[in-house]
């Protein structure tokens, strides 16, 4: 490859305000043709908004794009699938009642009439032709995160994409998918499509990128093809000092003798009323950490669910404290001193309003005086939190306009704040770089040795082995075995989670 | 009642249930688009009493000129002062992203303003209401003698049941425009990014509502009564909003409402020419009472489009 050649996309300049806040300060990007880009870089650097303006989701407020050497005008996505640019955005844009192939032809189809015999073709022979296994006449809403994944980048393939954008699209990925999904940029790399990968996982952009340009507050800090350049300058780079070293001491269990929380046979049924749950067992003492590891959709999502109250239990008994709350439902889960850090951040927070609110959406009536909702209190309150827990956003900005960092923050200052004795959190580094990874798991550690028991359902296995006391490895709505730390590697783990016996 | 009156009279209610039901599944069907694109329209009553008037103005002008496709002249009208009540509707409610809620229930009082006003000043006060030969009922398929009761229906009838309930299915399922319209109805966000213009597929799914409601409203004026009164649309527009919910936002399920509800009116009505002993307005008030009862039946879990009641805005 050399350089004088035509950039399949070319941005120069680009600068985007949102309010205050100024995501994208005059940033130049290059991307060359049948090259797989990273785009690097911490919370809220502004990646995700530099894609969307060339996906024409925002509108720049200054600078130009040109695409294969040409000027450019991206008003809307439209326009830039027009110019043959594609995007999977962080968070899916699909019809979920629809069909697969409704979902792909969806806007290109110019007839009148509505072949779907014919499309439903097409979309197989495009699935096969990029190794994307896929059914064509499947309902979105049935399908796993990864599968969905796939509809997306098959549908901005069937619209002739030479540039494919990937907005962190291994956060929602099983280690096995993610090989998947990188065969298939392979594939694509070697057809002469650029994509831009943006990660955070730095051993995925070593492995997968050609170039990675790095982004600090708005701005690019540099560029540089992947293999002149090792993880430690990336991550340098990003934060703009040396990083702390990843692995930290273990502190000493302060696990306590008696259970906070304990689980006896606990069966419950999934969304689609099949056995999720399967006569379940599980202790967690006071001061100590259970890590639940299992591959996506062996009941996880389920298990949460059920502590927080808010999926009823069809037999078994759940007990916080000693005091039964079996199908007791949310409230008095919380009154009972469960606190919730859920799987998906966007579910738990009201998007529209602001932060002040979110953080005391679950308390309410503690900010309410004679019926009314008392605003002074609620933004002391928030503006205690922010200090406390470091959260770039202020107490009115709506909590939808947060980078994926800062609102896991203000979850997790919502839950801890409270000193909860029992916490159910699930997949809490997800989507996080590297410093607000490193912030959450030291805010978890800090819970536990305050005392409080903390089941930690995740599917990043290193997470699990860095945080827990004990393991347990749930299987088919089964906890498999319970291993202690000390005694749990990553073979044992991976073979328990496949469902083998030991 | 012997069995041959009881077959006539069977042959009669259902005759009635089909006029009655016409007008209710216009502005069903026309609902059911709007709805669709993720839009509540509730100027559905206000432009059913708008078409119904403009429909008749313009026919009375046009009759009283001495043309002879007046009752047609009347029926275009009625539908153009239909697509214009919706282009207001959706300038308001896509453009401006206003409460839906409120931007329909202004178009409905305007309409009805509208009407009242242009009413006075076409006809002035007039001791009789002024009236117009409407149109006259046919039998397309004469030759059975018993079910030609039932048979002589209107045209606007007719394309009702036979064109525009198949059309629509046809419309929403086995067109890429309905396809579109469905998508922009339960996720714009998703419509956006797959390159769809999510305002002008709400432009054009309001535009049809305005169209099918103010047909709706000019049914009553131009075929069932040949006459306008304030009181000509009667709250029609709200059951019909219910309906859609009955329907499911479905065309075919729309039809088999409009004729429960039509069939209940038309049950009420002969029962009080019968001289049924029960006080009228329990009569009157029996239609209402079965659309609500089927809605709680047949409305629980309804499946209500994605972004019902949202404006779409990119950030
Ligand atoms: N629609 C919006 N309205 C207001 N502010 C926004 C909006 N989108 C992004 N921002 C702000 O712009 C900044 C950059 O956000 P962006 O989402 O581009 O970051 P990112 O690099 O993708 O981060 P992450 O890794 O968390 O996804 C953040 O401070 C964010 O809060
Ligand atoms: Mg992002």
């Amino acid at each position: 490859m050399t350089t004088d050649e035509v950039p399949a996309v070319r941005m120069r300049g680009i600068w985007k305000r949102f309010g205050t806040v100024v995501a994208n300060r005059g940033v130049d990007f290059d991307l060359r043709p049948g090259e797989i880009h990273a785009l690097l870089g911490e919370n809220g650097a502004g990646k995700s908004t530099l894609m969307r303006i060339l996906y024409g989701l925002y509108r720049a407020d200054a600078g130009t794009i040109a695409v294969n050497g040409a000027p450019a005008t991206i008003r809307s996505p439209h326009d830039a699938i027009a110019h043959g640019i594609g995007m999977v955005t962080q968070h899916f844009a699909l019809v979920s009642p629809m069909t697969v192939t409704e979902n792909v032809i969806l806007g290109c189809d110019q007839r009148i009439r509505l072949d779907l015999k014919a499309a439903q073709q097409q979309v197989s022979a495009a699935a096969d032709r990029v190794g994307l296994s896929i059914d064509p006449r499947a309902l979105v809403k049935d399908l796993s995160v990864g599968q969905r994944q796939r509809v997306e980048i098959l549908k901005a393939l069937y619209r002739q994409a030479r540039v494919l954008i990937l907005d962190e699209p291994t956060a929602v990925l099983v280690p096995q998918e993610v090989e998947q999904l990188f065969a298939t940029l392979r594939r694509l790399r070697q057809e002469g499509v650029s994509v831009v990968f943006i990660s955070h996982k730095l051993h995925e952009v070593m492995q997968i990128t050609d170039r990675v340009t790095v982004m600090r507050a708005g701005e690019v800090v540099g560029a540089a093809e992947t293999s002149r350049v090792t993880p430690t300058d990336l991550a340098r780079m990003m934060v703009g000092r040396p990083t702390i070293g990843v692995i930290k001491p273990r502190t000493i269990s302060a696990a306590q003798p008696q259970a906070a929380l304990q689980l006896e046979g606990v069966s419950a049924r999934n969304n689609k009323g099949l056995p999720a749950l399967r006569n379940l067992s599980l202790e967690v003492r006071a001061g100590e950490i259970l890590g639940v590891a299992g591959v996506a959709g062996n009941g996880q999502t389920e298990l949460a669910q059920v502590i927080e109250g808010v999926r009823p239990v069809t037999s078994g008994r759940l007990l916080v404290c000693g005091q039964d709350i079996t199908n007791a439902g949310p409230r008095r889960a919380m009154d009972a001193g469960v606190g919730r850090i859920p799987e998906d951040r966007h579910e738990s927070v009201v998007g529209a309003m602001s932060v002040a609110y979110n953080m005391a959406l679950e308390h309410l009536d503690e900010f309410t005086r004679s019926g009314l909702i008392d605003r002074r209190r609620l933004r002391q309150h928030a503006e205690r939190l922010i200090g406390q827990y470091q959260i770039r956003a202020r107490p009115d900005d709506p909590i939808r306009t947060l980078s994926g960092g800062n609102m896991q923050k203000v979850i997790l200052a919502r839950v801890l704040d409270r000193n909860p004795r029992v916490i159910v959190v699930s997949q809490p580094t997800r989507g996080l770089d590297v410093a607000a990874t490193e912030y959450v798991r030291g805010k978890l550690v800090e819970q536990r040795q305050k005392g409080a028991a903390i089941l930690l359902i995740s599917e990043d296995l290193d997470e699990i082995l860095e945080l827990s006391d004990r393991i347990a490895v749930i299987y088919e709505g089964e906890i498999r075995q319970i291993l202690d730390a000390g005694e749990a590697t990553l073979e044992a783990l991976g073979l328990l989670m496949a469902g083998l016996r030991r | 009642m012997s069995e041959a009156s009881l077959l006539a009279f069977l042959v009669g209610l259902l005759a009635a249930t089909l006029r009655v039901a016409t007008p209710l599944l216009y502005a069903t069907i026309g609902e059911v688009y709007s709805e669709r694109s993720g839009v509540l329209n509730l100027g559905i009553e206000g432009v059913m009493f708008l078409g119904a008037f403009v429909g008749f103005a313009a026919a009375a002008q046009a009759e009283a000129a001495g043309w002879g496709a007046y009752l047609w002249v009347g029926l275009v009208a009625a539908m153009i002062s239909g697509l214009l009540m919706a282009l207001l509707m959706a300038l308001l409610s896509v453009t401006l992203g206003l409460n839906q809620h409120v931007a329909g229930l202004g178009i409905t009082l305007l309409c009805t303003g509208l009407a009242m006003f242009g009413f006075r000043l076409v006809f002035g006060e007039r001791p009789v209401l002024p009236r117009i030969s409407p149109f006259s009922q046919l039998n397309p398929f004469p030759g059975t003698p018993i079910l030609d009761p039932l048979l002589n229906q209107y045209l606007l009838t007719y394309l009702a049941f036979l064109v525009l309930v198949p059309a629509s299915v046809w419309v929403l399922y086995h067109s890429n425009f309905g396809l579109q319209l469905r998508a922009v109805g339960e996720n714009p966000e998703a419509a956006d990014a797959a390159g769809i213009n999510v305002f002008r597929i709400r432009y054009a799914a309001l535009a049809i509502s305005g169209v099918l409601m103010a047909l709706g409203g000019a049914f009553l004026s131009l075929a069932q009564l040949g006459a306008f009164s304030p009181g000509i649309v009667a709250g029609r527009g709200w059951v019909c909003i219910a309906l859609v919910i009955f329907a499911r936002w479905d065309p075919l399920r729309a039809m088999f409402g409009a004729l429960l509800f039509g069939g209940m009116f038309a049950l009420q009505l002969r029962l009080q020419t019968q001289g049924f002993q029960l006080p009228y307005e329990v009569l009157l008030a029996l239609p209402y009472l079965v659309t609500i009862l089927a809605l709680a039946v047949a409305g629980r879990h309804a499946p209500y489009p994605g972004a019902y009641l949202k404006p779409y805005r990119r950030e």
